[in-house]
This record gives C-alpha cells, sequence and structure tokens, in this order.
C-alpha cells in the first residue's frame, strides 16, 4: 500500500509535499519549523514553546487568538506542538477552506512581529507557567521527562535542558528574545510545508505561490553544538526521586540509534518485543506472570541526532518495594541480554507495528505530520512509504545484534520514582542519588 | 509581504456519514456494517448491554472486571496464549466497560480478519474467567485507585460525582468500583453477571473498514455461532442529587502549585430533547477553545492552560461539569469567573457571532470526526446504545443549524442551576481556603485525599 507524495521546493527554500486523498472532503496543513528546545540558548530553557504559544496570538493581518477562531469557524481543528528537534503547526478542515488554512500559516510565518505586545506575552508566559504546573509539577511522575534528559544526556548536550522550561527561565523571556527567534528560526528554508487530503493540485500550488512565494528566506541559523555520543552510556547513570506518588515507577533508559538509521529499526522493534502491548515480554513476565508490576510498556523517543533513547517504564505493584522493583527490571534486561529473543517474539512485534503503521494513516492530520517528519529529518517525505518494508526487513539476528550492543549494563541509566512516605523505608536507595 | 486579502472559501464538497446495514442475524445477534473503502483496514467492536449501572449495590466494579476478564482465557487457551494469538495477526483486543454498555474491540489488518474474527468469537463465547487472572485483575485495579489518592486530576473527576450524587446512586462511585467493593468481587459474581448480561438479545456487532455486509454475515455466522437467547437484565438507575443546595468540598493536598477545580450538578440524560440546545449552548460557555469560560480563564487572565465544560452524555443524567487547573494563589478568583460566566450565559441571549462559531463548528468538524474505522464503529454502537433513529448522522448537522438564540437562552436557564452547583477543589486547603469561603458558595468542608 502506497500513498501518492509529490515534492518541491519554492526559491525562498520552502519545502513541499503534496498528498491527494479523495475519500472523505477532508484537508489537513502541516507545517514543521526544524527548531526545538535543542536550540535553545543558556538562559532561556522553554523559549521555544513559549514561543509556539505566541504564534497563536495574532500576525500583521490576524487579531489575537483569531487563527483559532477562524479555523473552528470554518469547521477544522487545530494545535501546535513543541519537541526537542522541531516545532509544529497543523489544521484539518473541510477541503474547500484549504487556502484559509494556508493564509494563516503563511500570515504568521511572513509577518508575525507587528502583533507581538509585552501585555501579550506576559499572558501566555502565565499560561505557559500553568501549563508546566498542569503537566509536570502537579503531575505524579510529571517531572519523568525533563529528569530523564539531565541524566541521560551530558550537561553541554543540547538535549540536556527541560523542553518546557524553569519557570526563571520562563520570567526572564522578552520581546526581544520573540524578535530575535523569529528572524532566525521561522523562516520558509527553515521549514516544510505538507498537504494531505482532498484538494485539486494545480489549485493548492497556486495557493502555495500567492501565500509563501514573498516570504524572504532565512540568513541561516546558528549551528547545533556536536550532538554525537558515545553508542552506551558507560558507566551507569541513576536518580532516585522521592515523589508525591502511590506507586513506585522506574525508567530504564539506553542510547540507541538515531531515528531513521538502519539501526534504528532494529532498536523500535526490540522496545516493541519488550513492551509494546500485553504480549510483550516484559508484560507477561512482570505484570502477568510474576504480578510485581500494575504495569509494563517500552518505547523509542524517536530522536533524530545524536543519540536516541530506548526507554522501559514499569510501574510497580504498591506492595513491592523500589529496590526489589529495579532488580526485577533489571533481571529481565539480563536474560534479553545474555540470550537474546526469539523469532516468534519477533514476528509478534513486527504485526503489532505494522497494523498501527497503517491505521495511522487513516487520518489526513496524521498523514501529513508523518510527511512533514520525514521531510525535516531527511528531505525525504516518500519514506513514508518505506516504514513497512523497512520494519519487515528486520531479523531476528539484527535485533539480537542491536540487544548486543546497546542493552548491556554498560548502557543503562535508571530514573526510580518512589513515593515520598516510603523513603525513609529505604535508605539505601535514596542516599543513592547522582550519577550522569 | 503576505496578501491582506483573506481568502474565501471555495465550494463545499458533500459528505454523507457512511452508509451502514443493520440486520438481528438467527442467532439472535445484531449486526451493524459500515463498508468503507480507503484502506486495508477492519475495526470489530462488540458492545454488550453489560455496563457499569448493572453493577448490583456493594458490587460496584462487577461490570468493568467482568468485561476486562472475558480475554484472559478460554477452554482450550490460558490468557498469555490468546493474547499471544490476538498479537501474532497484528492486532491486540481491548475490552472494558463504561457506564452504559461493555464493548470488545480490535482492528486488524483485513489479510488476518478471518482469523482475528473467529479467536475473538472464540474468546467472548466460552471465557473461563480463571481465578489467579481475576485476582490478578482486581489487584491492578486496587493499585489504579491507590495511584489516584496522588492523581489531582483523576482525584477531582472521582470526587466531583461523589459530591454531586446521592450516596445510593451509581453514578456516585467511580464506574470501576471502590477499594471496598472491588475486593470483595468474585469468580463466581463474574461467571453469574456475565451469564445474565452477555445474552443474545444484547448484544451487538459492528464492523467497519475494508469488508461487505455479505462477508460480515458468513463471518459472524462461524465465529459467533452459539448464543444463550434472551434478554438481559436492566437495573432502574437512581440519579438523585446529593444536595439540594451549594456546597465547597475542598479535597487537601499540601502545597499543591494549582487547584483542580470542578462546579457543576447533575445534568441531562442523552435522549434528552434540548440535547442540541444544550450541546450548542455549552460550546458557547465552555466547550470551544473560544468559549467565554477559556477565553476568560486562559487568554484574558492567564490563570490557566486550559478550562472547559461539558455535560457527560449518558443513557441516565450524566453530570454537568466545569474543569479547570488553576495556579493556587488565584482559586478564588477562577471560581468567580466561573460562575459569573454560568449566570452571565443564563441572563442575556449570547450573540449573532457566538451562536454562528459554535454552530459552524459544529457542522462543519462533522466529517472530520469519522476520518478512521474505529472512530466509525463507535459512532455506530452510540446508535444501538441510546437507541438513536438510523438517520442520525444523516441529520445530525441539519438540527445543529436549526438552533436559535433563543433555544440556546432556554437551555441555560432550564438545564445550568447556579443555585445547586457543587464546587470540589483538589489543591492546598491552607493557603485557599478562607479566600474560596469569602465567596460564599455554600457551606465548606475540607477533606483528606484518602477519605471516603
Amino acid at each position: 500500500m502506497r500513498i501518492p507524495v509529490e515534492t518541491y521546493e519554492l526559491d525562498n527554500g520552502l519545502f513541499v509535499t503534496l498528498s491527494e486523498d479523495h475519500t472523505a472532503p477532508i484537508v489537513a496543513v502541516n507545517l514543521w519549523y526544524h527548531v526545538g528546545s535543542a536550540n535553545e540558548r543558556i538562559g532561556r530553557t522553554g523559549f521555544a514553546h513559549l514561543f509556539e504559544h505566541m504564534l497563536f496570538q495574532g500576525s500583521a493581518h490576524v487579531g489575537s487568538n483569531e487563527h483559532f477562531e477562524l479555523i473552528q469557524r470554518a469547521g477544522g481543528t487545530l494545535n501546535g506542538s513543541t519537541w526537542l528537534e522541531r516545532t509544529n503547526y497543523f489544521e484539518t478542515v473541510p477541503s474547500h477552506q484549504l487556502a484559509l488554512a494556508l493564509w494563516l500559516e503563511a500570515d504568521r510565518m511572513g509577518d508575525l512581529l507587528p502583533a507581538m505586545t509585552q501585555e501579550k506575552l506576559d499572558t501566555q508566559r502565565d499560561v505557559v507557567k500553568n501549563e508546566r504546573r498542569w503537566a509536570v509539577d502537579n503531575q505524579p511522575y510529571g517531572t519523568m521527562l525533563e529528569k530523564l534528559q539531565e541524566l541521560a544526556f551530558p550537561s553541554t548536550h543540547p538535549f540536556h535542558h527541560s523542553l518546557i522550561g524553569s519557570m526563571e527561565d520562563l520570567s526572564e523571556a522578552s520581546l526581544d528574545d520573540i524578535a530575535q527567534f523569529f528572524a532566525t528560526y521561522y523562516t520558509p528554508d527553515n521549514a516544510v510545508l505538507s498537504i494531505a487530503g482532498d484538494f485539486e493540485r494545480g489549485e493548492a500550488q497556486r495557493l502555495i505561490a500567492e501565500y509563501f512565494g514573498s516570504i524572504p528566506r532565512g540568513r541561516g541559523k546558528p549551528p547545533l553544538p556536536p550532538m554525537n555520543l558515545p553508542p552506551v552510556f558507560g558507566r551507569p547513570a541513576r536518580e532516585v526521586v522521592p515523589d508525591d506518588v502511590s506507586l513506585s515507577r522506574l525508567f530504564l533508559a539506553f542510547r540507541s540509534p538515531v531515528f531513521g538509521s538502519a539501526e534504528y529499526y532494529a532498536a523500535s522493534v526490540t522496545s516493541a518485543v519488550l513492551g509494546l502491548r500485553k504480549g510483550s515480554r516484559l508484560h507477561r513476565s512482570l505484570v502477568r506472570d510474576r504480578q510485581i508490576a500494575s504495569d509494563a510498556a517500552s518505547y523509542t523517543f524517536d530522536l533524530a541526532k545524536g543519540s536516541d533513547l530506548l526507554v522501559v517504564d514499569v510501574t510497580a505493584r504498591p506492595e513491592i518495594p523500589p529496590a526489589q522493583l529495579e532488580e526485577e527490571v533489571e533481571r529481565e534486561i539480563d536474560a534479553v541480554y545474555r540470550e537474546g529473543v526469539t523469532q516468534l517474539e519477533v514476528n509478534r512485534a513486527i504485526a503489532l507495528i505494522e497494523t498501527d503503521l497503517v491505521s495511522s494513516l487513516q487520518s489526513a492530520g496524521e498523514r501529513a505530520d508523518r510527511l512533514s517528519m520525514f521531510a525535516t529529518y531527511f528531505r525525504k517525505p516518500e519514506l513514508i512509504n518505506e516504514q513497512a518494508a523497512a520494519y519487515r526487513a528486520v531479523t531476528v539476528d539484527r535485533v539480537n545484534a542491536l540487544i548486543a550492543e546497546r542493552l548491556g549494563p554498560d548502557n543503562r541509566a535508571s530514573l526510580m520514582y518512589v513515593p515520598r512516605d516510603g523513603v525513609e523505608s529505604e535508605p539505601m536507595l535514596a542516599a543513592a542519588v547522582s550519577a550522569g | 509581504m503576505v496578501t491582506a486579502v483573506r481568502p474565501r472559501p471555495s465550494q463545499p464538497r458533500e459528505y454523507r456519514f457512511p452508509r451502514f446495514t443493520e440486520e438481528v442475524l438467527a442467532n439472535g445477534l445484531r449486526l451493524v456494517v459500515a463498508p468503507v473503502k480507503k484502506l486495508p483496514l477492519v475495526t470489530i467492536l462488540v458492545v454488550v448491554d453489560a455496563g457499569s449501572t448493572i453493577d448490583p449495590p456493594g458490587k460496584e466494579g462487577l461490570a468493568a472486571l467482568t468485561a476486562d476478564a472475558l480475554l484472559e482465557g478460554t477452554r482450550e487457551f490460558d490468557g498469555a496464549q490468546l493474547t499471544e494469538r490476538f498479537e501474532q495477526l497484528g492486532t491486540a483486543v481491548e475490552s472494558g466497560a463504561d457506564w452504559d454498555s461493555a464493548f470488545i474491540k480490535l482492528t486488524v489488518l483485513a489479510d488476518h480478519l478471518d482469523e482475528a474474527a473467529s479467536l475473538l468469537g472464540e474468546a467472548i463465547a466460552s471465557p473461563a474467567f480463571p481465578e489467579r487472572e481475576i485476582e490478578r485483575l482486581k489487584a491492578e485495579r486496587l493499585a489504579e485507585i491507590l495511584q489516584l489518592e496522588t492523581e489531582p486530576r483523576g482525584l477531582a473527576d472521582e470526587k466531583f460525582t461523589e459530591f454531586v450524587y446521592a450516596a445510593n446512586s451509581r453514578y456516585a462511585k467511580s464506574d470501576a468500583g471502590t477499594a471496598q467493593s472491588v475486593a470483595a468481587l468474585s469468580r463466581s459474581d463474574v461467571q453469574s453477571f456475565f451469564r445474565g448480561q452477555y445474552r443474545s438479545d444484547s448484544m451487538t456487532i459492528v464492523m467497519a473498514g475494508a469488508i461487505t455486509p455479505v462477508m460480515a454475515r458468513d463471518l459472524v455466522a462461524k465465529a459467533f455461532g452459539r448464543w444463550a437467547s434472551g434478554a438481559a437484565e436492566r437495573r432502574a438507575l437512581v440519579a438523585s442529587p446529593r444536595a439540594a443546595t451549594r456546597t465547597v468540598n475542598i479535597v487537601s493536598k499540601p502545597d499543591a502549585p494549582q487547584s483542580e477545580l470542578r462546579v457543576g450538578h447533575v445534568g441531562l440524560p442523552r435522549k434528552h430533547p434540548d440535547f442540541f440546545p444544550a450541546m450548542v449552548m455549552n460550546a458557547v460557555l465552555g466547550g470551544l477553545f473560544g468559549s467565554r469560560i477559556n477565553m476568560n480563564l486562559r487568554e484574558e487572565h492567564g490563570y490557566t492552560y486550559g478550562a472547559s465544560s461539558y455535560f457527560d452524555w449518558r443513557r441516565g443524567p450524566g453530570p454537568f461539569v466545569v474543569a479547570t487547573a488553576v495556579q493556587s494563589e488565584v482559586t478564588a478568583a477562577a471560581l468567580r469567573e466561573i460562575f459569573s460566566e454560568i449566570d452571565r450565559i443564563r441572563t442575556d441571549r449570547i450573540t449573532d457571532e457566538e451562536l454562528s462559531l459554535a454552530c459552524d463548528y459544529l457542522d462543519g468538524v462533522f466529517p472530520i470526526r469519522y476520518e478512521t474505522t474505529t472512530a466509525i464503529a463507535s459512532a455506530l454502537a452510540n446508535l444501538v446504545i441510546y437507541a438513536l433513529s438510523d438517520d442520525y448522522y444523516d441529520t445530525y448537522r441539519k438540527r445543529v443549524r436549526e438552533v436559535t438564540l433563543d433555544d440556546v437562552l432556554r437551555a441555560a436557564r432550564a438545564h445550568l442551576h447556579p443555585g445547586k452547583m457543587q464546587t470540589v477543589i483538589v489543591g492546598d486547603a491552607t493557603a485557599i481556603k478562607d479566600s474560596v469561603a469569602q465567596l460564599d458558595l455554600g457551606e465548606l468542608r475540607v477533606y483528606a485525599a484518602q477519605d471516603d
């Protein structure tokens, strides 16, 4: 099964991908800017994400919050999101509203700054601080992402610092920062535009040229510091976090081949063997058979530069002390490291992944987002059609080679959340904070 | 730079909700099939009239446990083997129960449909309900309940329904049961619930995707052959409010950086004649990003990352609720704004612009809701669960458009009751208590998280 993919580039460097599908009168517009928290400077953690909020505060010809209103009035859905390596903006609209979605995206790419005010920045700063309180500070295990980043990446690495940012850094962000960030990163040559769904090719190209064609190319962005890392941590890293949680939970991370590399697919299959759905190795062993965990999962972060992370995520049963949880998970991983996994386990993992790949192509929005992802990272959106084959080509030997290289005791970073009240009964664990 | 001229929409293309067939098979099962020609995928969704409102008093959580345990083994395979067989086909079956029904669902590539369907038919026709797996599922549910004590959002939802509904209402307790009720459930409870509720007359199989009605009929006849006939039990639902007047209930979470807020009361049943006016009214009040409550609390004041309101539509009158999380210092200020928005929408007509925003959105977004086989299957299941007419989805957009300014005002006055609002706050009681008390929103009490 293949979806149509056509690409071209405007003179100003905007990379465009078109993928037609006329089964329903729906069209998705999706922009990825190749900038994320990794591009933030010291003292401005959280800025890429705060900036994303500001992109909904109007532009030269669009009022504050009008972007939301116009798209919803058109019967569309929309949002944006920020990640370590990219920021995306997307809307899905009835197909006769394609021009509106493109024009709104072009207006804020071309001419954002006239709409920026101190008052809007102050309000969005408060909103983002509340987002941090809601998703991170007042949520069990909410600090997991930032703590894992800290633990798994050296302090000088662009993936080391928090994506949502510290309260102090958020307070410091200024309108000057907005202007500078916009000029540096929000340029057509640092973006890709994907359209998927019900549109007419000639008309879409005409609209793209009309709205985006006049936006000037950027002056280039500063290079990221060196991102490459050794394939393994070298020495074990661990941190114990006493937190307001009821159940201990272990995040065990491994350095893993970057997203899109040939070895990545073996790593992705490995994580599925370990922890995708209830038939996976860890779920079956720790949740079903031994009953020491109430949940077990594994996944990759899909980072395309430096090093990806493969994460094993196991939540203890209430009666299981954290030390035992850690021991039992390590024992499972050691067994996999020693003995490898079987052909049947690999078959199961690939079969599940393949169904997920096809399911994900059902919605125009997801199609467009994946096209943008492959275009941003590799300039090859047509990779969307090669994923199933890439997974099917993963043999049990490749998986076991990956395991031998990456799941050893020299490549583990352990982040353990323990109930705060229970800390006293586990003095050894509580004292073991450190590493990285 | 970019042109100032706003684009105009082009000619809209017609959209119709997928055609579907509906029939009752010889074995008594109802079959609903929506062929969708797009990708080689099929979703099978089995809905059973075996939701949590049928839980016997004292056995809250039985419907959920029965649905969970359904896939834990047959006479032939144990739970691990059954899971393995499904997953080797590239599909993971999920089962569960909500208030109104139990469901078992899977999505599979068309190549594996026959095998997946026959395995599913076998699994739900002859579940073994092994004692060991039932005890494990109970323990996992108990862990989840414990987890909730430190999870402010879930805790606020749970406490809210507890304070809204009378103690003898099934809605007052979580649909998956309480620590006490779940601990008392046994294998024989599960077996007898299964025998009583999982019967041909109470079961509907929905299939959507790369399939035709003829194929589906064959498949179901083969895979879901043998079923005990007869109708399942229905239990009368009590849904009266706990308090006749307003109350404020603070669930203490010392040093919490935010307060999780829930404000509301007993709402409306799904089949209420004012469903459309109430839905449009809520869209203006708190159902959209651009709604009054979100624009006020988030975009005007920066109190929150988001605020919304909704009717939780169920067969019985589920709650109406305003939900948000605000930084602790502004708890009282945020509550004042919420109550003032509720008063405002009951006092004056909304504007033409507000009505058109809500209606244009609900009308326009309709096709976008049904892009996937799972979304289509679940929409079709709702026709059965709520006994909606076959043309419900074909007339939905028209009925949204028919709602007027006066309908919205009438719905707000009839179905929002400022004098009956129950307020629940999970937050730092010491820091917020005095300022909240000054708002005079009813008798105020403070509770610990693990209080019953």
